[in-house]
């Protein structure tokens, strides 16, 4: 049996046994299931889209299986460019040309780092930050992450302060700083940025004549308001120097489709563009499945009606499980974007102030209760207590 | 529009097509392999199920589409393992938990290098080498080459003498060398080395504590006599001495089956140690799992590839024997080759001077004016003017 401890009107008993109410809804890991269901219909009334079927793919066989053009196939940059542009609502216009291919979004990330810095160098990093940029950015380019704290005490917004402090801080300690990496909307928090910040974040690497990149990979999960703003906006309405300016993009999250690996880094930047290209190289995208996908992001019907659907989805979902939650006193980050929630259980610690009693706290969650989520300081945040939980990895039922 | 062909630095030229651009270059610069995409064609017509975007296949597409587990799919380990041995005759076998992917090849050769060589480390590299390697395993890596001259006087066999001539050049430098990568069949040369040399080169580099890299990614061409020796039927014999933690092969399916879009870069690594971390830089250069999955079907099927290889071997045998014999009747001789999808033609003679300049202006001619994309020796590090490299198989008969 757990041990009970009376926190308020809670008992760890009680949270837990909502939670594995709530296993249903979440198997820990990061993806987005919610619509495949969508993508099979599809599939199986266009044959034409696959390079294997009878009489209308396999005349292109030859000619896909071959190309190794490291531009990728044209048809493909200009659907990926269309599909950018739909999920900030038309907003923005892409341009293919500016579309470079790498190894999934961890290829993305660790090209536009070679691109942009050297061994030594280093990017500011707002927290709290996806785990796994410590290995894209830093391990085999040697660049340095500088985290820029943020708390809960505003939400954790990225403030200009913050940014400045971090950065001013770098620089008396004679590191280089090349650039700001920001992932909007935000892993692991679930939320986007406003204009406004956005807008003081690229008035401040302008200033500085540092890069800014966007991680957007996740533009096309946000299913409520506010409204996604991109930094591809931004610049549309501010006079920036655009050569610092780029974007990571890929189709895991917004079309569920980790396993093909399409890692996008798109810039504003000409030479980066070059550069990033020739580094393609080390991991395009399958000819075969670039042809897919122009062929399923080319029908404007489809994914207009795909966008919709799993921003439906994702809605429901994240009320489900956030209403659950409240019906038992916690609190998550509020967010309207992403396949998680950032939930609060800060008051369930025995300490307070202590990562120790959050592992603690964790291993329970994931032993005795069986529910995989993830704790805070695997995310590089500065106060213990918070776990992201994923809820769109398991289908419709 | 036209295919464009960037020729050097500065010139392009447009594509040869029949129909559309009968005054084009033709393409011969390009190691490719189109010889027989009619037996694939067959198969795919007679397997939907291989595919998770037909109706047969998409029943699998969700869990094909989300997986992206940097081990790869256990069924296309094992299929590219059984092929891989099939293609060495089944001389040597290997083992499908050694197997790592990486973006194709070029994936492959940095991934190798980043594994086994920090920044300002060497590795040797006998000449003439593709030039792909000055990109792939220097660029990001910081990894310098330090080539090791061959010469047409032996037919380019990699010497004893030469290669410890490059190894104290590396010492007297302060340069560590951390390895030899040597490409076996070879590109540009087409012949296969010896056993009795491979042998000799496992003793160098074990006596020396330095890795073997061995780029087999031709190793399904073999034309025919003398037999394609791999490194791993060596390991296998356990005849000489060697530390296996010291040997490395690199492999694609560009070559053997003509797909080299589908990025299917194999690293295959004796060192337990390297195949960890190479796993965890696999996820730079994943192979789709919409590909992964078509391949491990199509190798699976131990009918089909068997009828593949000894077909592709057929073709391309009588395309390398048409080819040389009409050079031979003009008076232009290879470099004797028993593999590849090339030949090393000889044109020493038609220099107006024994230099890379002429060189060079020989090549300009053979593309401007007879309309064929021939590689020349310089492009890949050849110590003597002269030689050029025509590939043979890129286009089908028609």
């Amino acid at each position: 049996a757990l041990d009970t401890l009376m926190v308020g009107k809670l008992t760890t008993e009680s949270l837990f046994i909502l939670l594995a109410i709530l296993t249903g809804l979440s198997n820990g890991s990061l993806e987005n299931q919610l619509c495949f269901d969508l993508i099979e219909k599809w599939v199986k009334k266009n044959p034409n889209a696959s390079i294997c079927t009878a009489l209308e793919g396999v005349e292109n066989f030859k000619h896909i299986a071959n190309f190794q053009d490291y531009h990728g196939l044209k048809e493909f940059r200009q659907e990926v460019a269309k599909l950018m542009g739909k999920a900030r609502g038309g907003r923005v216009t892409f341009d293919p040309e500016r579309i470079v291919m790498s190894g999934g979004a961890t290829g993305a990330s660790e090209t536009i780092m070679f691109c942009l810095a050297d061994p030594g160098d280093a990017f500011l990093v707002p927290t709290p930050y996806y785990p796994a940029f410590n290995r894209d950015l830093r391990w085999r380019t040697g660049v340095q992450i500088i985290p820029v704290q943020c708390s809960s005490s505003n939400n954790f917004t990225v403030t200009r302060e913050a940014v400045e402090a971090a950065y001013q801080k770098a620089q008396e300690a004679n590191i280089n700083v090349k650039g700001l990496i920001i992932t909007n909307p935000s892993n692991p928090l679930g939320t986007t940025l406003d204009s406004q910040t956005l807008q003081s974040l690229v008035i401040f690497v302008n200033d500085k004549t540092i890069h800014l990149v966007c991680d957007e990979i996740y533009a096309a999960t946000v299913f409520s308001s506010p409204e996604f703003v991109s930094i591809a906006e931004i610049i549309q309405e501010i006079d920036v120097n655009r050569d610092l300016i780029h974007i990571l993009y890929s189709l895991s999250k917004d079309m569920g489709l980790p396993g093909f690996r399409v890692g996008i880094v798109y810039s504003y930047n000409d030479v980066v563009l070059s550069c990033g290209r020739r580094m393609s190289s080390f991991g395009l995208v399958s000819s075969q499945t670039q042809y897919f996908l122009a062929t399923l992001l080319s029908d404007d019907e489809f994914v207009d009606y795909f966008l919709r659907e799993s921003s439906k989805r994702l809605a429901r979902r994240h009320h489900k499980l956030t209403r659950g939650l409240e019906q038992v006193g916690i609190k998550c980050l509020k967010s309207n974007a992403g396949l998680f929630v950032w939930m609060d259980l800060r008051r369930l610690l025995e300490d307070p102030t202590s990562f120790d009693a959050e592992m603690k706290l964790w291993r329970t969650i994931v032993n005795d209760v069986k529910l995989n989520v993830s704790p805070g300081s695997s995310f590089h945040v500065a106060e213990p207590g918070w776990f992201r939980v994923c809820f769109a990895n398991m289908d419709e039922f | 529009a036209l295919d464009i062909l960037m020729v050097g630095k500065h010139t392009t030229v447009t594509l040869f097509h029949p129909t559309q651009n009968p005054e084009g270059v033709i393409q011969m610069g390009l190691a490719e392999n189109q010889l027989c995409f009619n037996l694939i064609h067959e198969w795919l017509l007679k397997n939907p199920e291989a595919s998770i975007c037909t109706a047969q296949g998409a029943a699998e597409f969700r869990d094909i589409a989300i997986f992206q587990d940097h081990h790869g799919l256990a069924e296309f380990r094992e299929a590219v393992a059984k092929f891989m041995g099939k293609v060495r005759r089944n001389r040597a076998s290997f083992d499908p938990d050694r197997i790592v992917m990486s973006g194709g090849a070029t994936g492959a050769h940095e991934m190798i290098a980043f594994c086994l060589a920090d920044p300002g480390d060497a590795f040797l590299v006998p000449t003439p080498y593709y030039p792909g390697f000055d990109r792939d395993l220097r660029w990001r890596t910081g990894v310098k080459l330090i080539p090791v001259v061959c010469e047409s006087s032996n037919d380019y066999q990699i010497t004893i003498e030469a290669l410890e001539a490059a190894y104290e050049t590396a010492q007297e430098a302060d340069i560590r060398v951390k390895g030899l990568l040597i490409t076996n069949p070879s590109n540009p040369l087409g012949p296969i080395i010896t056993k009795d040399t491979l042998e000799a080169l496992v003793t160098f580099t074990n006596h020396k504590n330095i890795h073997l890299v061995c780029d087999e990614i031709y190793a399904g061409y073999r034309l025919h006599q003398p037999e394609f020796t791999s490194i791993a039927e060596i390991i296998e014999e356990d005849k000489i001495c060697c530390n296996r933690d010291l040997i490395h092969i690199i492999y694609q399916l560009t070559q053997d089956m003509g797909f080299p879009g589908f990025r299917v870069g194999i690293v295959y690594s004796y060192n337990d140690a390297v195949v960890s971390c190479a796993r965890k830089m696999s996820s730079f250069g994943l192979v789709s799992s919409q590909t992964q999955y078509l391949i491990a079907s199509m190798l699976a099927d131990d009918e089909f590839v068997d009828k593949f290889i000894v077909e592709s071997r057929k073709r391309l045998a009588m395309r390398h024997s048409f080819f040389t014999q009409r050079l031979a009747q003009v008076g232009i001789n290879c470099l004797k080759s028993n593999a590849g999808l090339f030949v090393w033609m000889d044109l020493r003679r038609l220099l107006k001077e024994q230099t890379f300049e002429a060189e060079m202006v020989l090549w300009r001619v053979i593309i401007n004016e007879i309309k064929l994309n021939v590689s020349p020796g310089s492009s890949f590090h050849c110590s003597e003017p002269g030689w050029f490299r025509v590939c043979f198989a890129n286009r089908t008969n028609s």
